[in-house]
Parts: C-alpha cells; structure tokens; sequence
C-alpha cells in the first residue's frame, strides 16, 4: 500500500498542529512563584541576620529551611500542586531540589527501606549532584592550575 | 469458519454476542460526564489495598466479577480470560486473575489491549474452541504516573498534548450465543511508527497506526464511512483525533461527525486538567464497555468501529532515544 | 522591605530564564536543574555570581544556580587552605548542609506520609 505521507511530513505537521503552551502565562507563574519563594528565603535569612549571624552562616541556615520548606510541603502533598502551576518556578529554586528528592522517597517507599527510599530518593536529584560536583571538581582543578600559572 | 476479507481484515462466521460489559473507574473519572454509566466508582485511589499495582488489580478483578454478575453466568462457564494492561510483565492483569480458577492469556497491547483482546477471543469463539470468553484491560493513573513518568508528588508542569491516564477496569463478557451486540468482522492493525519521539504526545503517535487501521478496514470491506454510525478510538485525545482526521482526509476519507474518541468522552477537557484527554488501557475498555453498550442497549447505535490504539514504548526504548510505535486494532460490532 | 522585593525580582528573573528553556527548547526539567547547578559552578569559579548575590541576596542563593555557587566557592576555599587534596573536598563540605538536609527531610518525610492523587 503506497504510503500518504512521509515520515518527516508528518512530524513536520504534527509540529505545526500541535497545541502551544499558555507561554506568557507560564512565564508569569513562573516568575511569581519563583520569586515568591525566593522572597520567603530572603526573610528567613534577615531573621538569621536579625540574630546575630554573619552572612555566610545565615545562607546555609536559611538553604537548611528552605530545604525543610520543600521537604514539607511535598509531605503534605502541595508541592506538586505548586509544581504544576510554577514549573520552573517551583523546579529551579532549591525548594524544587528538595521536592526532587522528597517526591521519590514517599513514592518507592513500598518497595521497601533500601532498594525503595534509599535506592530511589536520588532518581530526579541524582544529576544535580554528579554533574554539580563533578563541574566543582573541574573548577578546582582549573583554579589549582591558574594559581600555580600566576 | 471465519474468513480472511482483503489483506488484514477476518470476517465471522459464528458472530460472538457481547454478553454484558461492566466499568469501574476512580473518583476523577466518577466526576466526569460518563459518571453515570459505570458500575462503580471508587474514590480510594488505593482502593482499600497497600500499593497502587494493588488497587489496579482489585479495580480488575471487581470488574471482572460484575461483569459476570450481569451476564449470568458463572465463573466455571468462562473457558478464558484474556486480559492485559500497561504494568511491566502485565502485572496489572495476572495479580488480578491469580486466584480466578479459569485459563487466562495475558495480552500486551499498551492502550489497544481492550481490542486485541475482544479479537482475539472472538477468533476463539469463532473457531468453535471457546463458549464464553472475558476480555479486560485495566489501568491506574498512579501506576502509569510512578512507571512511565515521575513520583506523584513531585512538582512537574503538564505539557498541552499530555494526557491523563485513566483509573479504571472494563471488562465485557464474550459468548457463542445470546442476547446482545455482535462482534461480526476484525482488521488486527500494523505497527506504524511515524519517528513521533515525544512521550508526552502519544496521540501524535498512534494517530498514523489508527489511520492505517481504518483505512484498511475500509478497502477490505469495500465499505465507507457512511456505513458506520460511530467510528470510536481508543484513546488519541484531542489533538490525537485532529491529526487522524487530518491523515484520512489526505486518503480521502472524510470522518464528518462520526468519530468520537473514549479519551475524549470520559473527561470534560475544559473543566477538569486533563489536557488532551484520557489514555491508558482502561479508558477505551471502561468507554467501551459501559457507555457504548448502553448506546447499543437503547438502539442509538447499530454499528460501530471500535479501534483501540497503543503507543507500543518503554521508558527505556525512550530514553534511549527511539520513536515511538502505534498500533490500532479494529473490531466491529453491530446491533 | 527593599531587600525582600529584589530577592523576590531576582529569583523570579532566574525562574524565567528555566522557563524559557522548558517551554522554548523542550528541555526537561531534571535537564534544566542539571543545567542550573553546571552554570552556577561556572559562574561562581569566575566570581561573577557574588554581585548577584550582593544585589538579590536569597533571590540569588535560593535558585539552584546559588547551589552550584556554593560548590564553586567551597572548591576555591579549599584549593586555597589544602592545595591539589582540596580539589576533592571544597565542593561537597561547602554543600554539606544541603545535601545532608535533603536527605535527612526526605527520609522522615517518606516516613510520615504517601503520595496522594490529585483531581
């Protein structure tokens, strides 16, 4: 049977038909979340300040909240919520990376302790660390290299 | 005996009846416009069990019991159960089935199971080597979530050709004799691959192997579209259905009003953020089953093309960067 | 109250630039996370994320790309006080608190509750 159209006819028109994302409204959702959560980072961190801590400390301190923040809120079964309308929003502030990390642990909690929550939790979050740690380790060497040079 | 019509498509000879058909769905579903349709509809997404895989098969093997329950007949007339769903090893199916006391087949069509299934039996039935037959396909929007997609908590944005996979059991009662619709003539489908790599576009996916199904089922049978009362897809969605309409219409054929699509029906797409619609083995076995069998009860169809279609992927065939394959099977019935 | 709105401007700036990228490019999230972290390293072994800091402050730390900050500077810190061995230890002692808190969160978190369908 002779064929009506061609492979790449036809994702060139599934590409033309298929339906557009709502651009400017995920953008702005995106920005309100994001900046949202990260206006909450910014008043946990000055109550840091307020106490007494430098800046340095009140930063890690206030990642640790956040971190609990995300932790919590996808416990309580909310994040995703906040995840659906926010996307980047609420995937790109470290919020998101706790999510990341919270959502396969609940889930996989059935297939027991340590192939379930210990051997999935890093399923999403996994990348972040191998690829964030391996660009410091690149970033090391570089800045161990150009201090020997200068 | 049945007899082969052009190049895919098998006539009938002894016309196997459908029985009774029965439908359980979840609490989203239950909130759809088919609510009043199904048997049963349970708001638990757990459906009283520990695990997700569990509550499909409850969902599966309940179904199977009603639909039983409804046709009279009991379980011992059953000859063979031929069941699937989109679980890894189809476990969806044989956990749901393992304390039945009847042979069971174990079918593998991802979201065109419910009609590889109905074909498959009413071969059997038409060959004389079965009586009575149960067809069932199930599936879970958790299941599939954890298997194919992410963890249900995590915060992930719907992408506008995504669609929502179906909580849900459909089960029909196949037999050689007795009141009801007849299943008269089958067109099994090719596997039709277009290079869609998207999996979130599975209606894209699978519309060319619908489109290639109905098409030959036509040219073999010599007959047109205004032959049919409904032509009903399995699960293409929306935008699915809009590249099938368009693909018929570059062989010619023109679906005018006569298409619907289960994905479609079960959900109110505006209201309830479902994107392009339903999907998952259960949604066409669900639709079908209940809806379209009541359709059939009060006279306002006497013939349908019912076509399921599958995307035939994995996870990992998808992350290893093939396409994803389609398959639509046709079974026609009529009053 | 100025401090909270820039946090609040920035951070949602950064959130769009991920946006874009998803929408745009059909990059998938877990990408973009990947991608963010990278980015922040790079950035941060050339300095160029402090004055986003000092302007946005959690607005700038917050964002996955502060995270891949941290990594870098913790590298720098390290290169600085134990040469070449600090190669291997700046980046992860500098985001120990983080890493340690996901996972600690994560796991009681699994503990106490299952994932709930939504419609």
């Amino acid at each position: 049977m002779k064929k009506q159209i061609s492979k790449h006819e036809y994702q060139k028109l599934v590409e033309e038909k298929a339906p557009g994302s709502h651009f400017i409204k995920n953008l702005f959702a995106a920005f309100i979340t994001g900046g949202a959560i990260c206006a909450v980072g910014q008043i946990v961190m000055l109550i840091f300040e307020n106490f007494g801590a430098d800046k340095e400390l009140s930063a890690s301190a206030t990642s640790i909240i956040m971190i609990f923040i995300g932790a919590f809120l996808t416990g309580i079964n909310i994040y995703d919520e906040i995840g659906k309308f926010g996307g980047a929003g609420a995937s790109v502030p470290i919020t998101g990376f706790s999510n990341s990390i919270v959502s396969p642990a609940m889930e996989f909690k059935k297939e027991g302790h340590v192939m379930g929550v210990g051997a999935k939790m890093f399923l999403i979050a996994g990348p972040v660390l191998v690829y964030g740690i391996f660009a410091s380790v690149i970033a090391g060497l570089f800045y161990f290299i150009w201090k020997q040079v200068m | 005996m049945a007899k082969r019509l052009g190049s895919q498509t098998i006539v009938l000879d002894k016309q196997p009846v459908i029985l009774s058909g029965a439908g359980i769905v979840g609490k989203k579903e239950g909130d759809g416009p088919l609510a009043r349709y199904f048997d049963d509809v349970v708001d638990d997404e757990y459906a009283g069990e520990k695990t997700f895989e569990a509550a499909e098969s409850r969902l599966l093997r309940d179904t199977y019991i009603k639909a039983l329950e409804k046709s009279g007949k009991s379980s011992t007339d059953i000859n063979i159960i031929l069941s699937g769903d989109l679980l890894n090893q189809c476990t969806a199916a044989s956990y749901a089935f393992r304390d039945v006391d009847t042979p069971y087949l174990g079918l593998f069509g991802a979201c065109s199971t419910m009609s590889e299934s109905l074909a498959i039996a009413s071969m059997l039935i038409d060959g004389g080597s079965v009586d009575y037959a149960v067809c069932a396909a199930s599936s879970h929007f958790c299941s599939a979530e954890r298997q194919f997609r992410f963890p249900l908590e995590y915060g992930s944005q719907r992408t506008p050709t995504a669609q929502w996979t179906v909580t849900g059991a459909g089960a029909i009662i196949l037999g050689k004799e007795g009141q009801g619709p007849r299943i008269t003539c089958i067109t099994p489908g090719k596997i039709i691959d277009e290079g869609i790599k998207d999996s979130n576009n599975m209606g894209a996916a699978m519309s060319p192997a619908a489109h290639d199904t109905i098409r030959s089922h036509l040219i073999d049978t010599g007959r047109n579209l205004d032959d049919f009362d409904m032509i009903l897809t399995g699960d293409l969605g929306r935008f699915g259905s809009t590249m099938l309409r368009e693909l018929l219409n570059r062989s010619n054929i023109d679906l005018k009003d006569k298409h619907k699509d289960c994905g479609m029906l079960i959900f109110d797409l505006e209201k309830q953020g479902v994107d392009c619609g339903g999907s998952g083995c259960g949604c066409s076995a669900v639709v079908l089953s209940t809806y379209i069998l009541n359709l059939f009860m009060q006279g306002t169809i006497k013939r349908l093309l019912f076509v399921a279609t599958g995307a035939l992927l994995s996870p990992t065939r998808i992350q290893q960067g093939e396409t994803i394959p389609g398959i639509a099977h046709a079974v026609l019935i009529e009053a | 109250m100025s401090e909270i709105l820039r946090a609040f401007l920035l951070g949602g700036c950064i959130c769009i630039v991920g946006q874009v990228l998803i929408d745009f490019t059909k990059i998938t999230p877990a990408r973009i996370m990947v991608l963010f972290v990278v980015t922040g390293v790079v950035l941060g072994i050339f300095g160029l994320y402090q004055p986003l800091i000092d302007w946005g402050g959690a607005g700038a730390t917050v964002p996955l790309l502060g995270f891949g900050n941290v990594l870098a500077k913790g590298v720098i810190k390290e290169v600085d006080e134990a040469g070449l061995l600090g190669i291997f230890t700046g980046g992860v002692k500098a985001a120990a608190a983080g890493i340690t808190a996901a996972i600690t969160f994560g796991y009681i978190m699994a503990i106490i509750s299952k994932p709930k369908i939504k419609s």
